[in-house]
């Protein structure tokens, strides 16, 4: 894959509010995700490449968080109290499926608040907020994994 | 065969194991601490998921959100390492009892083998040699001090009394006079039930100038088991390998035979799945076992070495049900090899030195091998252990893969902080190592009479 279509793409990512973007071609595959407002590059291993590798090689830690999920999404807003995730597991926003969210932006919690649940081992634990405020945004999708100490949510 | 394999360690072990799973194709998952974001293999795998903050209890020791950790990456199996949970038998079964694999023999035989006095009685039964001793656990000494004293003068002294729970040098104490014997048990008993919350203790001769030489075997839990020859690991300071070298040398081969034959059938008779090493006290051309290690060892490169066997594939082949493919028939053990461990501390102090690796340059050549997460910019952790690199080297003669070894650490630079390299340097030239063959006491003597 050439560098001009690597460039190519990170423009377009830069451009646009998409998060992750991966694109296979053959044997062949780039996946360049947004993290905090910088571009980082992802190298999925490339079986049978030609030698003249992207000098982009060097693998940047990646998160768990699958493909879908938009990691720190809307750049600006991080400038409110994050609540990271004290667990690894699977982050839900609403108490069941079906039921209303806990919170959504804009919307006033206390402290003591469920703000969310995360589940691992079959057990639902409910992750509170420690500051009062305004929710200011949300970080993690229904349904996607987190990590200890992932951003989940802002509170201005 | 395993897709997708959950790492639960980090350093050079965590390194070695993706290497590993990289080869077979197997994807991994580096689950990390806050502060190990950077660990090489973490950048190095598929998918890495931090786990908690520095302390290990809270991460590597982390069971929930180890298994967490294999939940949302959909892992099959955990590869323990050494150390942290590798030989902690209620972790293997929360592992199994979560529908995932743990790499590693059943927790029955992890329990077994972690149990000092079971595990001596289950070699005896299989014909393995044991150092004389109490052949099972001490009676109360306050309520049956004469029976203690009887075992004592049955066996000998000096005696040495030591944990049930314990293992790996902890939890010991050596008496030598018999008027000592009953206050020192006690006091070991309160240790004991202090540090592993077992107060259970046996005692056993004492062997005044014993070397340690180990036993590496493979065994598929289906009926075959093989050994990869044995290990001289007696340069230690306080319990804790500094030098290991492969083989043993000066054994006699009927004595090693023996021993190897008497390991196999071992595990073979107690169903061993994996990776395992039998470590015995060798004495007067006589084998004396004292513990066995249900995990991959540090030292195990030097094995490797000489056999031309990658242990930890043929680990993960047999942990994943598969039968072993090697016959003994194939294991030909060839040349020497050595492993210097390199740790970040004071050569002369041993106060680890953690801190910014400014600068590493690895050495190489025919024969050299380097085990290790250093890269330049690196820095070094003090939440962990302070093992930095393993420099390991192999020759067609002890000779040449000593004086290699003794190139390659001249060679090795780790700038910013410092390492026990000076005294490996030392070691390698040093007289008596170079003829081969000293004790287990060797190195603290020689430490002692420098101060």
């Amino acid at each position: 894959m050439d560098i001009r279509k690597i460039k190519k793409l990170i423009e377009l990512l830069e451009e646009s509010n998409i998060g992750e973007l991966e694109i296979k071609e053959g044997e062949e595959s780039v996946r360049i995700a947004r993290n905090s407002g910088t571009v980082q590059y992802v190298n999925a291993p490339m079986q049978g490449y030609a030698p003249a590798q992207a000098p982009v090689a060097a693998a940047a830690p990646v998160a768990a968080a699958p493909a879908s999920a938009p990691v720190a999404a809307a750049a600006p807003v991080v400038s409110g109290h994050i609540i990271k995730s004290p667990m690894v597991g699977t982050y839900y926003g609403a108490p069941s499926p079906g039921s209303p969210n806990f919170i959504e932006i804009g919307k006033t919690v206390k402290v003591g608040d469920v703000i969310c649940i995360i589940e691992a081992m079959k057990m639902m634990n409910q992750i509170t907020a420690d500051k009062a405020g305004v929710i200011e945004s949300i970080l993690v999708q229904d349904g996607n994994p987190v990590e200890f100490d992932q951003p989940l949510v802002t509170i201005a | 065969m395993f897709k997708k394999i959950l790492i639960a360690n980090r350093g050079e072990i965590a390194l070695r194991i993706l290497r590993a799973c990289k080869e077979m194709g197997i994807q991994t998952v580096a689950v990390h601490s806050l502060v190990d974001r950077d660990l090489k293999h973490v950048r190095l795998a598929d998918e890495a998921v931090c786990i908690g903050p520095n302390p290990s209890p809270k991460s590597y020791l982390n069971v929930p959100s180890i298994i967490a950790a294999m939940e949302i990456t959909d892992a099959e199996a955990v590869h323990p390492g050494y150390g942290f949970l590798a030989e902690n038998a209620d972790f293997a079964e929360r592992v199994q009892k979560s529908g995932f694999t743990f790499i590693g023999p059943d927790p029955d035989v992890i329990r077994m083998m972690g149990d000092k006095v079971e595990a001596i009685k289950a070699m005896k039964a299989a014909g393995v040699p044991t150092v004389p001793g109490s052949d099972g656990a001490l009676p109360n000494p306050g309520e049956e001090p004469e029976k203690c004293l009887e075992i004592a003068e049955r066996i000998g002294f000096p005696i040495i009394i030591k944990a049930a729970a314990g293992g790996g040098g902890r939890g010991m104490r050596v008496v030598h006079e018999k008027e000592n014997l009953i206050s020192s048990i006690q006091i070991t008993m309160g240790e004991a039930k202090a540090a592993f919350g077992d107060d259970t203790v046996y005692m056993e001769k004492f062997l005044q100038n014993p070397r340690h030489v180990e036993v590496q075997i493979l065994s598929d839990g289906q009926g075959h088991a093989i050994h990869l020859g044995d290990r001289d690991c007696s340069l230690q300071r306080r319990h804790q390998k500094v030098l290991e070298e492969a083989p043993a040398p000066g054994i006699p081969q009927d004595v090693r035979e023996a021993t190897y034959a008497a390991c196999i059938k071992a595990c073979i008779d107690i169903g061993y799945k994996g990776a395992g090493t039998f470590e015995f006290l060798y004495e007067n051309n006589r084998f004396y076992f004292i513990e066995m290690n249900t995990r991959i060892q540090v030292e195990h490169p030097v094995s490797e070495m000489v056999t031309g066997i990658d242990l930890i594939k043929e680990q993960i082949k047999v942990c994943s049900g598969l039968p072993l493919s090697i016959k003994q028939s194939d294991v030909i053990i060839r040349g020497h090899s050595f492993e210097c461990r390199i740790n970040a501390e004071d050569p002369k102090t041993f106060m680890p030195c953690p801190g910014l690796v400014k600068g590493f340059h690895a050495p190489g050549g025919l024969g050299v091998r380097v085990d290790s997460h250093l890269y330049n910019g690196y820095t070094v952790p003090p939440n962990y252990d302070s093992m930095i690199a393993k420099i390991i080297t192999f020759g067609d003669t002890r000779e040449i893969a000593l004086d290699r070894m003794r190139q390659a650490l001249d060679e090795t630079i780790v700038d910013g902080i410092k390492t026990n390299i000076p005294l490996q340097q030392m070691l390698v030239r040093d007289k008596e190592f170079r003829k081969g063959g000293v004790n287990i006491h060797y190195l603290e003597k020689k430490l002692g009479s420098e101060h």
